[in-house]
């Protein structure tokens, strides 16, 4: 076994890690391997647009089989294309579609219902109420937060000038 | 005896005895598979919750690390111990279950050695005649806690890192057979702001660099002393960062094989793991399991594990702090060295 | 060609939800409550109707059209009932998609695990 030294004295003096918090991260960006965005484009418009054309079957098929107009049918479409998300979830196959599709899963509401029912089957460990309940609204909450702020946003703005609804 | 600013030098060269190491069906998917002492082919294990399948990993690691050190639970003086989760609960629950004295411990991913260090200090100054350090982590007990629910569909960019589902173990003793612990370098902090937590490589680095720098100022010892370096858990990210760091400061880190644990335990090209394995069981069973397996050959005589650690939590990181960051050094010797 | 728009229209509000979580680095809750937002913004120009008579799911099935919908329902409340329908009519016309959300989520977790 050779020798090694043992004095703190000798060799091996090297000076302390002497960057500046904005150096390194200029130096660790410069070295962080480049996300591939136009082919998270691509895959995210295909993904994105074979779900939309997914739900226009969907409510077309509505329309035909049950006579009803393309407003009465958007509500049993979008109930069907969320069923289906949570299916989709439950089996275990809605992440890995999400890692290859990125916001083409993310975006359609089949991403919203997929953050809900994520939430909820992960927090079953919990219990029903604390768990299930109490956290199922987890990743989904901003969203209805903030669209429910823009929308009375947006009527108070229609009510202090006057302009009418539609 | 303290040597320089921040290492311990073991005077009296406590020795591993034994280690246990328990890994998920990922990890026997990967290159090490045959190095560990029992591989899952359940993620949970056939429990109730992720929390209680982390809580089982790690009972089963200690149980196999006093099995292989040849002697009884009750002989172990203090347990040493510490993981990812909120209260460290999964340790608090095996130490319930193993009955010893307990110190927790939360290195975060560097817990492996913060661990590994104090239960050869204890040895080596007499406070104990054997003490065992462990640690665990599980991918989905991570995810749920730090980021999304499992089932979410949230696309992750190629700087993350994919959490070792596992639990490591080591029982040190006074005297006896194994790799031999010489000295260990405690960390200190390193913040140098970055705050993504899907990019733990690049704010790990800096820690994991500070703290080999210190060592080898503080012992006086090159990088050539060494057969091998590895980091815990820099992943190709971080290491990449690491080794032009050290380029950047004149430490010819080339004189000696530098590696890393989250790079070492997946089949990176086959296995989808973005940049590589992360979490305290990466670096706990790459090092009781592959590692300490051929120190005991003879492929390897002296090495220095460097567990680095990531000290966010989901709070802070919401609040818009950067990433504290810390890593913990050991040097392990072929026995008969 | 109603399924050509329809897939072009929704594919694209797609690819500004990835540049958002490429380039403007946005976590997906960010990048979804801005849509939504914008979704809100393009129908009280008066823009989303449009867009939904001609690309037809390629506007309803994003969540954009989320925001649409709160709008509309305040809007169409508004004109009818003054201005408390601002804060009575948000729901009516997505009570329908939240609630199927709920019951669905909720009876899925009463008989599936995560698998991790």
């Amino acid at each position: 076994m050779r020798q090694v030294a043992t004095n703190t004295a000798g060799r091996g003096k090297f000076k302390p890690l002497s960057m500046s918090s904005k150096e390194y991260k200029t130096f660790a960006k410069q070295r962080e391997p480049a996300r591939s965005v136009f082919a998270n484009c691509v895959r995210a418009f295909v993904t994105g647009g074979l779900i939309c054309v997914l739900g226009q079957a969907i409510q077309n098929g509505y329309m035909s089989w049950l006579k009803l107009s393309a407003t009465q049918a958007a509500n049993p479409t979008v109930a069907t294309l969320i069923f289906i998300s949570v299916l989709l979830t439950c089996l275990g196959v809605y992440d890995r579609l999400a890692q290859w599709a990125g916001a083409g899963s993310a975006v359609p509401v089949t991403g919203f219902a997929n953050s809900m029912c994520s939430a909820a089957l992960e927090h079953r460990a919990e219990g029903l109420v604390l768990g299930v309940g109490g956290n199922m609204f987890k990743l989904a909450g901003s969203v209805i937060v903030y669209g429910t702020v823009a929308a009375f946003v947006i009527g108070l703005i229609h009510v202090i000038f006057g302009i009418r609804g539609h | 005896m303290l040597r320089g600013k921040q290492t311990w030098w073991f005077e009296n060269r406590p020795v591993i005895i034994g280690t246990g190491t328990v890994v998920g069906p990922d990890e026997g998917a990967g290159p090490l598979a045959a190095d560990f002492d029992l591989v899952h082919a359940e993620l949970d294990l056939n429990q109730k919750s992720w929390e209680k399948a982390e809580r089982l990993l790690l009972e089963q690691a200690s149980d196999f690390a006093i099995k292989n050190a040849g002697i009884r639970r009750d002989q172990v003086q203090f347990y040493v111990g510490g993981d990812l989760l909120n209260q460290l609960i999964s340790n608090s629950f095996t130490a319930r279950e193993l009955g010893l004295p307990y110190i927790g411990v939360f290195g975060a991913c560097s817990t492996s050695m913060l661990s590994l260090a104090l239960a050869a200090h204890l040895v080596d100054s007499g406070m104990a005649e054997y003490a065992m350090a462990g640690t665990c982590s599980h991918n989905c007990t991570a995810e749920k806690q730090f980021r999304y629910p499992t089932e979410y569909g949230s696309q992750k960019p190629p700087t993350a890192q994919y959490t070792v589902t596992g639990a490591g173990a080591a029982v040190v003793a006074k005297s006896g057979i194994g790799p031999v612990i010489t000295c260990a370098t405690i960390g200190k902090i390193v913040d140098l702001g970055i705050s993504d937590p899907f990019n733990m490589g690049a704010a790990m680095a800096p820690a994991a660099v500070d703290t080999i720098q210190t060592h080898l100022n503080d012992t006086g010892r090159m990088p050539a002393d060494y057969d091998m370096i590895v980091t815990g858990d820099l992943a190709s990210v971080g290491h990449r960062i690491a080794v032009d760091l050290f380029a950047r400061d004149g430490v010819p880190i080339q004189d000696t094989v530098f590696s890393d644990c989250g790079l070492m335990i997946y089949d990176i090209e086959r296995q989808k793991v973005q940049a590589g394995g992360s979490g305290c069981a990466c670096s706990a069973v790459v090092t009781y399991g592959h590692l300490m397996k051929r120190l005991r050959n003879g492929e390897l005589k002296r090495i220095l594990v460097v567990a680095t650690g990531a000290l966010l939590s989901p709070l802070s990181y919401q609040q818009g702090e950067t990433i504290p960051c810390i890593a913990h050094a050991v040097a392990i010797e072929r026995g008969d060295a | 060609m109603q399924f050509v728009w329809a897939f072009v229209v929704g594919g694209g509000i797609c690819v500004l939800g990835q540049l958002m979580f490429d380039v403007l680095r946005l976590t997906p809750a960010h990048t979804m409550s801005t849509l939504v937002v914008l979704g809100a913004i393009a129908d009280a120009l008066g823009w989303y109707e449009p867009l939904i008579e001609f690309a037809g799911a390629g506007a309803t099935v994003p969540i954009t059209s989320f925001g649409n919908a709160l709008v509309h329902g305040a809007l169409t409340e508004l004109q009818n009932t003054g201005p408390i329908g601002v804060i009575t009519g948000m729901f009516k016309v997505t009570s329908a998609g939240i609630s199927a959300a709920i019951i669905f989520s909720f009876l899925a977790a009463l008989v599936v695990r995560p698998k991790g």
